[in-house]
């Protein structure tokens, strides 16, 4: 194949798009297919535009008590003591728990697909044991006849506090002297596996280093060292967290929650109340999203202790604020990065310590932060050192490529500005930069065929680009991002019905429309409408065990699953086509025309073979299981344009555009949906979302008001040009598309803002008051 | 607690009589009492939409209304919307755009946009967006969503 550079790209509309869809094509590579990349209506889509549709908190069971959960108001306390009686005694309520009602736990890791948990931590997160680690931190949980008596019941459960110094910058809390939240927590050092004695804050330290750093830096012509902050930012989704438990007589347990990964909830209730995972049922309930957020268990096992204790279904539902207060976030982090160029701008080294906020148990993305941080470029020689810190805030969790977004926003301004010291076009400077297939990372992964290079070449030939800016105080930047992806566990079962028309059970909930990227693949393989596919995503009793919705993963490797099972039920037509027509299997042809065809000349249409199945054998039905390893990761790279008041410091993004591959598009616009969704998030987090602490570590602005996520008032159209480098490791070449657009916003943002204004900023959000102290900074 | 009393109501066209306490609102009854569990709970206090309802001709969060306050009004729920034979073009409009993901902030959205549409059958993209800056969507970034409401009202104008 021609060498990237001589390979011919143009920009344009994508077929069915709106206007601002836009793909990257190269001359003489179009695909063709049936159904993968055409835009069917949804499966589930009629039952979400007319309400009928059944979210977590819509659950009703006859003999349903509600429960309320009470919440630490100290941000580090030790529990003195919990006297219940009082709350027990109130008329309609039936059951109040403490962790002291929960088996104990052990100091065990836990793989939960998007981060591992120690098992102990966990049972403390979930109702809190000796100490309070931040507000918010459940206590106790009282089940009641109504919500209403449970919460008047919780407030007269009396929690006597030892109420202490709370920390909660990641800078405070690794000194020497500063609090310690766990005292069983010891900094354990990765690769080497060293593990420190003393108990500290900072759980984590990854090292990871490529070459001569050192060498590399004295001979550069051109070094940029910066330091950067992030405040911690929650992913947002619309729906609260809930969970419905029935602890049955005959031991089993069953939940209905809206969840990214019902065998991970099986997996931790069953690990936090010490019962086989086979006795517990997980019902997946719609999900009002998740981007990460919705993987670890809070009220799952609480739920389940209520009912064991009143012998009654128990439903528990958060509150915004207690969403805020206790759950996701995504940490904010303290960034030192620095990268060394050539006189012809070819980066030649790079260094970074990071620093993350794990909340109050460790478990911050420290570790992909590390493996991000330069993954967009050729680095010879680099060094990078990342540190877990504990403070007293919420647990952090998963939030979309978690973790490279922090880090995006270093690399990406820094190369902005040696781009301008250099006077290089940024467009430039990442094509020749950009990581290709066989470059090998800092922490030692070689790429497979990569298409970072291909989104900048999108970018140079986009209409956007090209075009001018029209105002004063308005700047245009660009920045990439990186995001692994993932593969894993998933499982499909399909049945052939005798209308020719398939049902398609999955195990991989859906956040966005993955029930339609699924059904499509299967779809093409058999050469049917997407539309003659019945997809449902069933219980963890119902199918075999399969991974969070999560890592970008589910069109990936469930969809790979659903192409597995749409081969097995190939085979299993063509052994019925063989005897109809009384000759070998073997003979017997499956067409991409949904026709089987024999050697003599015999031709049978899917749909009349469907009939005679139980005529020929039974029931057809297409399994598919796989662990999926060839993931292929994703490179984005965004054009901002922004309009910065000098008078108030606010930031108007006027233009922006996603451009990202995907490997191959299956329902193009899910995945523009994914591409704008993303987008948003990654503005919000630029210049508006933080979460606001006073200094008694109390969380002040725990509701949408007060920390307010993007209205469609505030945001422009976001186009979207879709590349497609396909993934080898995919029969369609699909990658993943959920994560990497939330990583280049921030940091194309902030080089935008320098364009607009001559001020870099280097902390998050850049907000009104942030910028304008910056702009009256640089005046003087 | 407080007594509960009776309101009488008129819910998607229908005469409805229902119980309330004094601190319920509207959103608690329809969704825990009637069983109108299509109308979602966001944050119960007026900042994100999710509950979106059109009282006596006007878009409200249903969790700022308490349900006394509803004697004698009309209420419509999104499972009002649609007719007995299909769809009403707005929830077309949403199918055909893909403008939700998830679909926790639609119910709210389509009505909404039923009462901005009511209100004015061919607004601006401006105006759609100010209309519906009420209503928090975190999955779409919300270009989808404004392209439904302009095929929506294009529907309605033809």
């Amino acid at each position: 194949m021609a060498s990237v550079e001589e390979r011919q790209f143009r920009v344009e509309p994508f077929p069915g798009g709106a206007p601002g869809n836009q793909r990257l094509v190269e001359e003489g590579r179009l695909p063709e297919y049936a159904v993968v990349g055409t835009r069917p209506v949804r499966h589930d889509g009629t039952d979400k535009v007319t309400g009928r549709a059944r979210y977590g908190a819509d659950i009703k069971l006859s003999g349903l008590l509600q429960g309320y959960v009470l919440r630490s108001p100290h941000a580090h306390a030790r529990i003195v003591s919990i006297d219940t009686s009082k709350a027990a005694a109130v008329p309609g309520v039936h059951a109040v728990c403490t962790n002291a009602d929960l088996p104990s736990a052990s100091h065990r890791a836990g793989d939960l697909g998007e981060g591992v948990v120690d098992w102990y931590h966990l049972n403390q997160n979930v109702l809190a044991n000796d100490k309070v680690l931040y507000t918010g931190h459940a206590v106790a949980a009282v089940a009641a006849d109504s919500v209403h008596v449970a919460e008047e019941a919780a407030k007269l459960i009396e929690v006597e506090y030892e109420v202490l110094p709370p920390v909660l910058d990641v800078r405070e809390a690794r000194l020497a002297d500063a609090p310690v939240l766990n005292d069983d927590v010891r900094t354990d050092r990765q690769p080497v596996g060293e593990q420190g004695d003393t108990p500290t804050n900072v759980a984590k330290h990854f090292h990871y280093e490529k070459g001569d750093v050192d060498a590399a830096f004295a001979a550069a012509e051109l070094v940029v060292e910066r330091e950067f902050t992030t405040e911690t930012v929650h992913q947002g989704y619309i729906e609260p967290h809930t969970a419905t438990a029935l602890w049955s007589p005959d031991g089993k347990i069953t939940i209905w929650t809206s969840t990214q990964g019902s065998f991970m909830i099986r997996m931790q209730v069953a690990e936090l109340l010490n019962v086989p995972s086979s006795k517990v049922k997980v019902v997946p309930m719609e999900i009002g999203g998740g981007f990460g957020g919705k993987i670890a268990v809070y009220l799952q096992p609480v739920a389940a202790v209520l009912s064991r204790m009143s012998g009654r279904p128990v439903k528990l539902n958060m509150d915004r604020s207690n969403v805020f207060d206790a759950t996701g976030p995504t940490p904010g982090s303290y960034m030192k990065v620095k990268i060394g160029v050539d006189a012809d701008g070819m980066i030649t080294a790079g260094e970074a310590e990071l620093l993350f906020e794990a909340g109050a148990f460790p478990g911050s993305p420290i570790n992909p932060g590390c493996m991000c941080v330069f993954a967009c470029y050729d680095v010879p020689n680099g060094r990078i050192d990342g540190y877990d810190i504990c403070v007293n805030k919420p647990r952090s969790n998963a939030y979309r490529a978690p973790g490279s977004t922090h880090v995006a926003l270093a690399t990406e301004t820094i190369v902005d500005e040696i781009c301008e010291a250099q006077g290089i076009c940024p467009v430039e400077f990442r094509l020749k930069n950009a990581a290709k297939e066989g470059d090998e990372r800092v922490d030692g992964v070689t790429y497979p065929p990569v298409g970072m290079w291909e989104t900048i070449k999108a970018v140079e030939l986009s209409e956007h680009w090209q075009s001018p800016l029209e105002g004063p105080h308005q700047g245009r930047g660009i920045a990439s991002g990186f995001w692994f992806n993932f593969g894993g566990n998933s499982v499909v079962a399909a049945t052939v019905n005798e209308d020719g028309t398939v049902s398609l059970i999955e195990g991989s909930t859906d956040i966005g429309g993955t029930r339609a990227s699924i059904s499509m693949q299967l779809a093409e393989i058999l050469g049917i409408a997407a539309e003659d596919v019945t997809p449902t995503v069933v219980d963890t009793d119902s199918i075999g065990y399969t991974d969070v919705t999560g890592g970008s993963r589910t069109t990936h490797a469930t969809g790979l699953a659903a192409i597995k099972a749409a081969e097995d039920i190939q085979a299993q037509l063509r052994q019925r086509a063989a005897i109809l027509w009384d000759v070998d299997a073997e003979q017997v042809e499956y067409d991409s025309g949904a026709t089987l065809t024999g050697p003599d000349g015999q031709s049978i249409g899917f749909q009349e073979i469907a009939g005679k199945l139980n005529q020929t054998g039974g029931p057809v039905v297409g399994r598919g299981s796989v662990n999926a390893d060839k993931h292929g990761g994703a490179f984005g790279t965004h054009i901002a344009d922004v309009e910065v008041d000098p008078d108030t410091g606010k930031v108007q993004v006027i233009r922006y555009t996603v451009v990202q591959d995907v490997g191959t598009a299956i329902h193009p616009s899910y995945v523009e949906g994914q591409m704008q969704g993303g987008a948003a998030q990654g503005i919000g987090w630029a210049i508006n979302e933080e979460y606001y602490y006073g200094d008694d570590g109390r969380l002040h602005n725990a509701s949408f008001l007060d920390y307010r996520i993007p209205t469609c008032y505030d945001l422009p159209d976001i186009e979207t040009i879709i590349v497609e480098v396909p993934n080898p490791g995919h029969p369609f070449g699909v990658r993943g598309v959920g994560e990497v657009p939330i990583v280049p916003p921030p940091a194309a943002i902030a080089n935008a803002i320098y364009r607009a204004t001559g001020v870099r900023l280097r902390s998050l959000p850049m907000s009104p008051p942030k910028v304008l102290h910056e702009l009256l900074a640089a005046d003087q | 607690m407080a007594k509960k009393r009776i309101i009488s109501t008129s819910i998607n066209g229908d005469p409805v009589e229902f119980l309330a306490a004094p601190r319920q609102t509207l959103l608690e009854v329809l969704r825990e009492d009637l069983d109108l569990i299509g109308t979602k709970e966001g944050c119960s206090n007026g900042n994100c939409g999710a509950c979106t309802v059109i009282l006596d001709g006007r878009p409200v969060d249903s969790c700022l209304v308490l349900a006394v306050e509803v004697e004698g009004s009309d209420v419509e729920t999104i499972e009002g919307v649609a007719p007995t034979d299909g769809l009403h073009v707005i929830q077309d409009a949403f199918l055909d755009q893909a403008a939700l993901q998830c679909g926790i902030c639609t119910p709210g959205f389509i009505m909404s946009t039923k009462a901005l549409l009511e209100e004015n059958a061919s607004p601006t993209e401006d105006e759609i967006r100010f209309h519906l800056a009420g209503n928090l969507c975190r999955c779409t970034g919300y270009d989808k969503i404004v392209r439904a409401v302009q095929q929506a009202a294009e529907g309605e104008t033809n």
